[in-house]
Formats: structure tokens, sequence, C-alpha cells
């Protein structure tokens, strides 16, 4: 199920757009060589052929590159930038594949009318599954380039090398053609046949090593274009009038006194209300003259009884995995543990919030939005205005932050109505409240736990169900001879919540890596045997042991450790990466709070493209994984959400910051794994395990809140 | 209050014509299209509309247009002179220190009125210093080391 899980289960609430027919696509692109490519794995690809497939469209193609008549190169990918450093990444693939410099390759991404259908960018996918292929594109591009110049210049295909985009004769280095000269004029198209073999690691010139992330400069000038930074002659901002809580439905709303505002122009569209002016502040002001009322919401759910809630609203289970005989293994027990594992709701808190600007004109539509999934988000426009979606352009703009929760795109839809409906161009820029309130958390969720060791701290029993958070991540690594995971409700969305739900960063994986890693120290200490002896003698896994090694060996983890301070490991693995963490923690037993003093990651995600970049996730996972493993917890009662702001929703800044070290295991002869997510999923479980050996107590509920470890405290 | 404000904007004297009680924030996204400035949170909690007055990092969705009268406005449209960097936007890029980018105008604001307060801090110092900026993508510890090298260089008048 490894392969299917997220793809298909996660994003099937978003239907699928149409892509451009392919003889519009091209023909607008003028001379140059085009090499066609499709990313095919994993079956989430194979999906995507069927649906366009089934809608009689062409599905031999979902990206391409092109080398143009001057020498530029440039790919267009539906994938997009937001901070994870793809922009760069993938820049460097093509580069080094095609023999040309960097400098010369252009990213065009995430523009529906330039770019391929592609579904978004989730999943720790992008250098996974499309890196590969636009590997092959460009290597299967320079293969042409070659054949052509050893016609031109009349030397046999062996005797030619490539450097910086210029052919050769290795013979005579006068004898030389440059590819933009052999382009010229050409119209050429070819379709990756995968016959060309891709660069072996020991001849990169480009890959493996680090670049600086390539819109830098943009994004220190103030240059970078976010789209609350499109301003368009005539466009109005939009501000809507919003339920104090969800499922609160609109009695009646009076708006006698914000039409009064000068030039403020007022829409009533069945439940929709909104004010807009060529003012941001001066519609929301205008917005604060609405008198409205609201019904009271029919929840009756809080962040104290949600998880009776959910319990009791659990589907039936689903057996993910399961080995051996469970009543066998509790007998082969000589210790049995049950525990039970709870985790909150989480916001992703972009800094940006979702924003969008959607001018229409005559059937045009021209869209710029923070989004993370720009085709389904054409789609989405489509629907709304109820028009083809190829009279939609959804251009390419920068993200501010995403983390899944950018997948979803409902200010793009009301910026499509608002427009409609006032005949000019409109921006929906939602504010940090209206973004906590509409955001689609990371789901509340429930593990519970029966599993056994024996007497020579063998795992013997393993008996795992999780509720609510998702399969991922609950894939069972340890060599455990009995075992069964079962997964009750999936951990995208759905009734069971007051409000929206959906994927944040690493989905369902974070609550399993905490309560797995959580139970596996309980049994560990239970056995009197060291933590990381524990996890290496109950592991086969290759990769997983050498992880968790070089995670030791950087931390140091069996030097004596300094008094007062605790010391925790975790590991897992996501996106088919395996990453081992350990971190050092001092705990004020007065008052619970706790200090990360320092995190030492170790990563194998196979073959690394950029070295830095890839650190940078790895920092940033870190970091923010703090948040959700201390402070980060959606309050809310009765369909309202009591967090509104940065004031009572705490996201980690500089004072809490550890000493972070990071280590990437060498592993440049497998594929590249996933690396935006993984270093994140071990936080919880790290930070619990090394409180527990701080102060003997342990808390079984994320975050770990001085609260909370202050109860444990108590609770012995 | 629609009235005349004067104050100098990124090196150029300026004269609007405005209501004197509207949010800086907005008045230079919008009217002045200045649009590097970004809202983040709307009360003074996240630092992404930050901007120089008179040499001090202030809030702008927090400041009124009022405030400014006669001062020295700058953004970080105004940082860099004559399409050179500032040591300060050099050292961010040099360190990788941003990822989404959206919260760095701020930082770098944020830093630039802590270096001239400070322009010898220790690591401790830029980290309490900064403290008040949020950040999402978790780019802390490369903003720190970025600020670090940047003083250096700014105290060496470059």
């Amino acid at each position: 199920m490894k392969n299917q899980e997220y793809p298909d289960i996660d994003f099937k609430d978003i239907k699928d757009g149409l892509p451009i027919d392919r003889r519009d696509f091209l023909k607008t692109t003028g001379c140059g060589i085009f090499i066609l490519f499709t990313v095919k794995d994993p079956s989430f690809f194979t999906h995507e052929k069927l649906i366009r497939q089934e809608q009689g469209l062409p599905s031999d193609f979902n990206a391409y590159l092109k080398i143009d008549e001057d020498g530029r190169v440039s790919c267009y990918t539906g994938k997009i930038e937001m901070g994870q450093g793809v922009i760069t990444s993938l820049a460097q693939e093509l580069a080094d594949e095609l023999d040309v410099s960097l400098d010369s390759v252009e990213m065009v991404m995430g523009d529906t009318d330039l770019c391929p259908y592609d579904r978004g960018t989730f999943g720790s996918m992008s250098t996974r599954f499309f890196g590969p292929v636009l590997r092959a594109a460009a290597a299967e591009g320079r293969s042409v380039l070659l054949e052509m110049a050893s016609e031109k210049l009349n030397v046999p295909l062996k005797n030619l090398i490539v450097s910086n985009g210029v052919v050769f004769d290795k013979d005579n280095k006068k004898i030389k053609i440059s590819y933009s000269e052999l382009t010229k004029g050409q119209r050429i198209e070819r379709h990756v046949n995968g016959n060309v073999e891709i660069k072996k690691p020991s001849v990169f010139k480009i890959m493996g090593k680090s670049e600086t992330p390539r819109d830098a400069e943009l994004k220190v000038t103030g240059k970078a274009k976010y789209a609350g930074d499109i301003q368009l002659p005539g466009m109005l901002y939009a501000k809507i009038l919003r339920p104090p809580a969800h499922g609160a439905k609109l009695i009646s709303a009076d708006t006698s006194e914000a039409e009064k505002v000068e030039d403020i122009k007022v829409i009533k569209d069945g439940d929709l209300i909104a004010v807009l002016h060529k003012y941001p502040d001066v519609a929301e002001d205008a917005l604060t003259k609405i008198k409205a009322k609201f019904d009271k919401s029919p929840s009756t759910l809080n962040d104290k009884n949600i998880f009776d809630h959910l319990l009791n609203a659990a589907p039936e289970g689903k057996v993910a995995a399961s080995g051996g005989d469970l009543l066998k293994g509790e007998k082969k027990s000589d210790k049995i543990f049950e525990e039970t594992y709870f985790d909150g709701y989480k916001a992703h808190a972009p800094i940006e919030p979702h924003t969008a600007v959607v001018n229409i004109q005559g059937n045009r539509v021209t869209v710029w939005a923070s989004t993370q999934t720009p085709f389904p988000a054409r789609t989405e426009v489509a629907k709304e205005l109820n028009i083809p979606e190829e009279n939609v352009h959804v251009k390419q703009i920068f993200v501010g932050g995403g983390f899944g929760g950018k997948t979803r795109n409902q200010q793009l839809t009301e910026a499509a109505r608002l427009a409609r409906l006032s005949g000019k161009p409109v921006q929906v820029a939602w504010s940090r409240e209206e973004e906590f309130f509409y955001d689609s958390f990371r789901p509340a969720a429930v593990v519970k736990i029966k599993s056994g060791i024996t007497n020579k701290g063998k795992l013997s029993l393993w008996d795992y169900s999780v509720y609510f958070a998702g399969g991922r991540g609950s894939e069972q690594f340890y060599n455990i001879p009995n075992h069964r995971t079962t997964i009750y409700g999936s951990g995208w969305g759905g009734e069971a919540h007051p409000f929206a739900t959906g994927a944040w960063r690493a989905p369902a994986n974070n609550t399993n890596t905490f309560a797995r890693e959580s139970q596996i120290s309980i049994m560990a200490d239970a056995a009197g045997i060291d933590q990381l002896e524990f996890r290496l003698q109950n592991l086969t896994d290759a990769k997983m042991k050498k992880v968790l090694k070089a995670a030791a060996e950087k931390f140091g983890w069996n030097s004596s450790k300094s008094k007062g301070k605790g010391c925790g490991i975790a590991c897992g693995t996501d996106a088919g990466t395996s990453v081992a963490t350990i971190a050092e923690v001092e705990v004020d037993k007065k008052t619970g709070d706790v200090k990360v003093n320092r995190v030492v990651a170790a990563q194998d995600m196979g073959l690394v493209i950029n070295p830095e970049g890839a650190i940078i996730q790895m920092e940033g996972c870190i970091t923010m994984g703090l948040g959700y493993a201390l402070r980060e917890d959606i309050h809310f009662n009765n369909g309202e959400i009591l967090d509104t702001n940065f004031d009572t929703y705490e996201i980690p800044r500089f004072s809490w910051h550890p000493e972070i070290e990071t280590v990437l295991v060498d592993s440049k002869d497998s594929a590249p794994q996933g690396g935006g997510e993984p270093a994140i999923i071990t936080m919880g479980a790290v930070i619990a395990n090394a409180i527990f050996d701080a102060i003997g107590a342990r808390v079984f509920q994320l975050p770990m809140s001085p609260e909370r470890v202050f109860e444990a405290i108590k609770n012995g | 209050m629609i009235e005349k404000i004067n104050f100098n904007l990124n090196g150029e004297q300026l004269e609007l014509t405005v209501d004197i009680n509207r949010l800086l924030i907005w008045v230079l996204r919008t009217d002045l299209e200045l649009t590097g400035t970004k809202y983040g949170c709307g009360i003074d909690y996240c630092g992404a509309c930050n901007v120089l007055v008179d040499n001090e990092a202030v809030r702008s969705c927090q400041t009124t247009i009022k405030e400014i009268s006669n001062k020295n406005v700058v953004t970080i449209e105004g940082l860099s002179k004559n399409g050179k960097l500032s040591p300060l936007q050099k050292a961010f890029t040099d360190h990788n220190a941003m990822q989404c980018g959206y919260c760095t105008p701020g930082m770098i604001l944020s830093a630039y009125s802590f270096l001239r307060k400070n322009p010898h801090p220790t690591i401790p110092e830029i980290i309490n210093g900064m403290n008040d900026n949020l950040c999402r993508c978790g780019t802390h510890k490369r903003i720190v080391q970025a600020i670090h090298s940047a003083a250096g260089e700014m105290r060496g008048g470059k």
C-alpha cells in the first residue's frame, strides 16, 4: 500500500483538470528542440494518465524541456516552488545531464498555459519522481544535439565531448559548435524513450554540489512577487463576512452602515456577503460596519472532548499489515505494555495567508494564487465561473509557504465569484484570523498500542491501532514476529471533525512516529537496555541501522550526559527516506517548561542533488517540529476556533532554537528520495523520550506543553 | 481625515494626500506599490511588515501615516543602492537564509535596525534581538549566521 497510499487517498476530493490540447500547447512555442516526457511512477501518475485518456486527451507527456535557438534551456513543469528549493535542484539535474551551465536554465513552473498538467506539489515527490525523468529527458536532449553536431561537424559521435553547451571534437578543440547554433531554425520534437543512459554520480559536475537558491536575490530585495503583490488597474480588494463558528448559519445582515463608506461596493449573493474597495484597509473597516446575526453552531465539540468523540465516531478499522499470531505473541511476551497516545489539531500557519487575484476579461480568466495545486485550482475556477478550463490561466507566482495547507483553494473560488459579481479584477487575501478559521488542520488523532517484549529484550508483540491520523508512517520496520496495524478512519477530513482537516507536512507520520517511538522507548526502559541498543537489536533494516548509528556517532550517544539533562532517540521513514534523530533537553520541574538544547538528525535520502538544499530542509523540519511537539494546538469550542493569531498559537521562534546538526548519509548510488518532510516526523517522540530521560515522567499527548509536562511530573 | 503628509521614502522626498489614519503597510503596498512589505498577522506579532522609520524597525501594520510625517522611511526596496545588495541582503543570500522568502524583507530590516544599535553582537544577542520576527519555514539558524556575518561586513564600512 505504500506507493498508492497518499496520492490517491489524499486528494481524491480535488477534481482533475483537462490538460491543454497538445497542438495548442506546442504551436505557440516556436523553434527549438523539445523533449517531451512523462512522469509515470508511481501509481499516482498512472491514475492521472487514465483520467486524461478517459477524457479523450493526449496522455503522452506531462512535462517538457525546450532548448531554444539562443541556447537557453527551459523546463516546463506544473510543480511549484514554495521554499522547498526545487527551482534550484531540478535546474541542477537538468543542467548537469544536458551539459549546460546552471545559469542558462530557466524553470517555468505551475503556469497552466505554458506547462502540461500536474496534479500538485506535495508528498515530497518532485525530486523522487519528477527528477529522474527530467534527467532522462535532458540526457535525451543531449543525445539529439550530439547527433546533430556529429553530422554538422562531420566528426564521429564517439569523438564528441560537451562543455557548457558547446560540442567539441575531443582531438581538435577548434572544431566545435554550440547548442544554439545547432538549434537555429530547427523544430524537433522528441519523446523520451529511456534508451539514453543518464550520468553516473562520478561524473556529476553540478548535481551533488551545493547551490545557492536561484531565487535568493529576488527574495532579499522584495522583488519576488507573491499573489497579494499583484495589482491590476481597477482591482478591488474584497473582505468577506465570516461566521463566528463553523456550522453557524447567517440569520440576517444589515449592511447599511458599510454602504455609506465612500467608493465601497457591497455584494450580497445568497450567503456570500462581501465589501470591496480599492484599498484593503478601507474594505476591512467597512466589513466591521456590517451588523450580522448568526445562529449557534450545532457542534458541541471542543479540544477536550474531541478524542472520545473520535473514538466513538471511528468507522470499522482496516488492517494495513499483519503477521504471525497476536495471541501467540502475547503468550511469548514476558512484559506487556498498553498505552494510548493523543495528538491535537495543528495549523499550517504559513506566514503568507491564502491569497488570490482573479481577472476576468471577456472569456479569458487570469489567476494568481498562493497554491500548491495550480491545475486543480484552474478546474475549481472554471467550475465556479461555469466556463471551459482552457479559458482559465493560472500564472506562476511565488508561494509564501504551504506545508500541505495550500492544496486547498477556497480563497480562489471566492475571488472568482466576486470578480464575476463585481465585474472588476478582485483580490481576496485572507487575514490571519481567516487563515486560522479556514485552515485544513492536521487532524486530531488517537493511537492505541498493545506491545510486548521477551526477557531478552526482543520485541514479541505489536498490536497498533490508529484513529483518524491516517496510515502514513504506521508501517512497522522493527522485527516483530506477531504484529497487526489497523487504521480507523482516514487522515483526510470527513464528518468526524468539526472543521476541515488535511495534509500537514508529512501527514499522519508525525502522529504515528510519536506513538511508535514513544512505545519503543518505554519498552527499552522496561527491559533495562540502552535506547540505541534496543532499537538496533530489534532491527534488520540496514538503512535504518545506518542512520541510527550515524546520528549516535555525531551526537556522542555513549558519552556521559550532563546532570539535569535528558537525551532521547527516535527514528522513522517517510517518502522513502530513513531518518534518526537524537535530542537533548532540559526540563524546568517547577513549570514543566522544556528547553531543547541540541538536535542531531541523520538521514538517508538516496542520491542528494543539492546537499545544502537538503540540509536546509532538514533544519526546517526540525525547527517546525519543535512547534507541534511543544506548543502548537488548536483550541476550539462549539465550532469556534479560539486561536485566531500568533498571540495564542505559538510557532517556533529564535529563542527556542536548539543547536542543530545534520548528517546526510552517503548513498549516491541509490535513487533520490523525499527531503521536504522526513526529518519532521521524529520530533514529537525524540522530545518525549528526552523528557522522560530527564525527569522520569512521560507525556502521552502532543503538544507537550508546560501544563502537560507538569501534570506528568505530578502523576509520577 | 485627508491631509497632506511629507516624508522621505527610500531616499526620496514625498508628498502624499491621504487619510492620515490609514496604516502605513497598506499605503506602501497599494498607493505606492512597494509590495516587498508583507502582511503576516496584522497584530504586531510576526514582523513580516517591518520597515525602517528613522533607522528603527517598526511594524507598518501598527503605524499610521500620521506617525511618519517628516520622517525617513526605508522599505526593503530601498535597502540596496544602485542595484548593489546591502551587506545584510548579501549575507542572507550567501547563507541561504530564506526558504519561501515571505518573511525575509521583515527579517532583514529588523536585523538592520538591531545591528545599528549593536554592531558587535554575540549569537545570543542576535537571537534575542530577532525573537519577535516569525519564520515558519524554520530558517532561523541561517538567519542568525547571516546577521552575524553581516555585522562584521557593516563594521568594516563596506
